[in-house]
């Protein structure tokens, strides 16, 4: 009977502990709804981004290169056409000026995207609530690539004779 | 069995062709054997809450080498960040259904041949036989079942464990930022990743299960044999494992 007992009480205790890593692997890997903690400290900024690229919630955001905060959510402002992105600032940065710009930053050559914030001169701060007013969208690479080719294609011949100024090109494409 | 004097690949095709013929036997049994389901119980204790704890281990282990060796590669192309991604896909995919399956076959594997292939040495097959009562469906089904439930169970374990000792290396110990390690591993897994492992692990699981119990059923009833057997279980299902594999991740990349 004790025998059973446990018998019945390790299988239960393994087919359970199987699901709940299953459940795991398969809800909160693959979707977005997985909260990280200590994410309520600190305090939260609105900043509006014509084109966020990748970003996700859950990235970093960084001055100077050093973490000071995390994206708290992403939402899609119809108002605008803007993506509204809340960003929870650690408590111990309170004295970021209110006139700083936030831009989309990649992180080296695979690495994902992050918040970069890039102080400003005011005497007044960031506070809860607040809003980040100067932002810098994501930098879509294949726009840029775009770009460079339309310029090169436009510029011709003369591109050899050595660098034309880029003034002169943008003319001669239009 | 065997008359000695069959060439090889005779010997070989004699031995598939049995094994084939055995899970026929098996798979008939295996819909009445669920009429005893504490037998099935049993079995999945045995198969698989016994081996939690190899699992557990070598699933931390495997996830602390995937943290150190990913970062240390993707330190290179300043792309730590996408540590999680490459762990938990390594993982999903291949490392925890393959590891698993190795583990499965010489810890579970190993246990289910011997026990079987002894109660036929002490006759005790015999003597069910004898009784009117099919060993292959109170013996042998409900061990295949076991093994068949346990493995994509251990798998998601494994997976689990193994996702967690990469990030405590790599964000703990290597300084990857938490945020980036999690939402770009979210971003980049799919559901079909974390189905494609748990199919992977079923399969595997098939196999483990029908070579043990087929190597159990067919030893040569003898301290001996009970041993050869028993080493063959081991070697069969790896060499198994890992070709079922292959096929399984070529489907895979094909139909995506």
């Amino acid at each position: 009977m004790q025998n059973n007992r446990s018998l019945e009480l390790g299988t239960g205790l393994f087919v359970l502990l199987g699901f709940a890593a299953l459940a795991f692997l398969t809800t909160q890997l693959p979707g977005t709804s997985l909260k990280l903690s200590g994410g309520s400290d600190g305090y939260g900024v609105t900043a509006k981004f014509d084109n966020i690229g990748d970003l996700k919630e859950g990235s970093p955001v960084t001055m100077a290169g050093v973490r000071v905060g995390r994206v708290e959510s992403i939402r899609f402002d119809p108002r605008d056409f803007k993506a509204a992105v809340t960003l929870r600032i650690e408590k111990q940065y309170s004295e970021i000026p209110d006139d700083s710009d936030a831009s989309i930053q990649t992180a080296g050559l695979l690495g994902g995207k992050y918040v970069g914030i890039g102080p400003g001169g005011s005497e007044t701060f960031l506070k809860e609530g607040g809003q980040i007013e100067f932002t810098q969208s994501a930098i879509v690479l294949e726009s840029l690539v775009n770009k460079f080719f339309a310029n090169m294609a436009s510029k011709g011949p003369d591109a050899q004779q050595g660098t034309a100024p880029a003034a002169t090109g943008e003319q001669e494409k239009k | 069995m065997s008359n000695g004097a069959e060439s090889v690949p005779i010997a070989a095709i004699r031995r598939v062709g049995s094994v084939a013929v055995f899970l026929g036997q098996v798979l008939a049994q295996v819909p009445p054997a669920f009429a005893k389901p504490r037998l099935i119980v049993q079995q999945i204790y045995n198969a698989g809450a016994r081996s939690l704890v190899i699992i557990m281990l070598s699933g931390l282990f495997v996830g602390m080498v995937l943290g150190l060796q990913g970062f240390d590669l993707l330190q290179r192309f300043g792309s730590e960040d996408a540590l999680g991604v490459a762990a938990a896909l390594g993982l999903l995919k291949e490392l925890g259904p393959v590891v698993t399956a190795l583990l499965f076959a010489g810890r579970a594997g190993t246990s289910l041949t011997s026990e079987i292939g002894l109660m036929k040495a002490t006759d005790q097959l015999t003597a069910m036989q004898m009784m009117a009562v099919d060993p292959v469906r109170y013996v042998v089904a409900p061990r295949f079942i076991g093994s068949f439930i346990a493995m994509p169970l251990l798998n998601a374990i494994f997976c689990g464990i193994g996702l967690f000792g990469a990030q405590l290396i790599g964000v703990s110990l290597m300084g990857v930022d938490a945020g980036a390690f999690w939402s770009q591993t979210q971003n980049a897994v799919e559901l079909n990743d974390v189905a494609e492992g748990i199919i992977k692990s079923v399969a595997f699981g098939t196999a483990c299960g029908l070579i043990a119990v087929y190597e159990g059923y067919h030893a040569a009833p003898t301290a001996e044999g009970v041993g050869l057997a028993t080493t063959r279980t081991v070697v069969t299902s790896s060499v198994l494992v890992l070709l079922v594999d292959y096929m399984l991740t070529a489907a895979f990349l094909t139909t995506h």
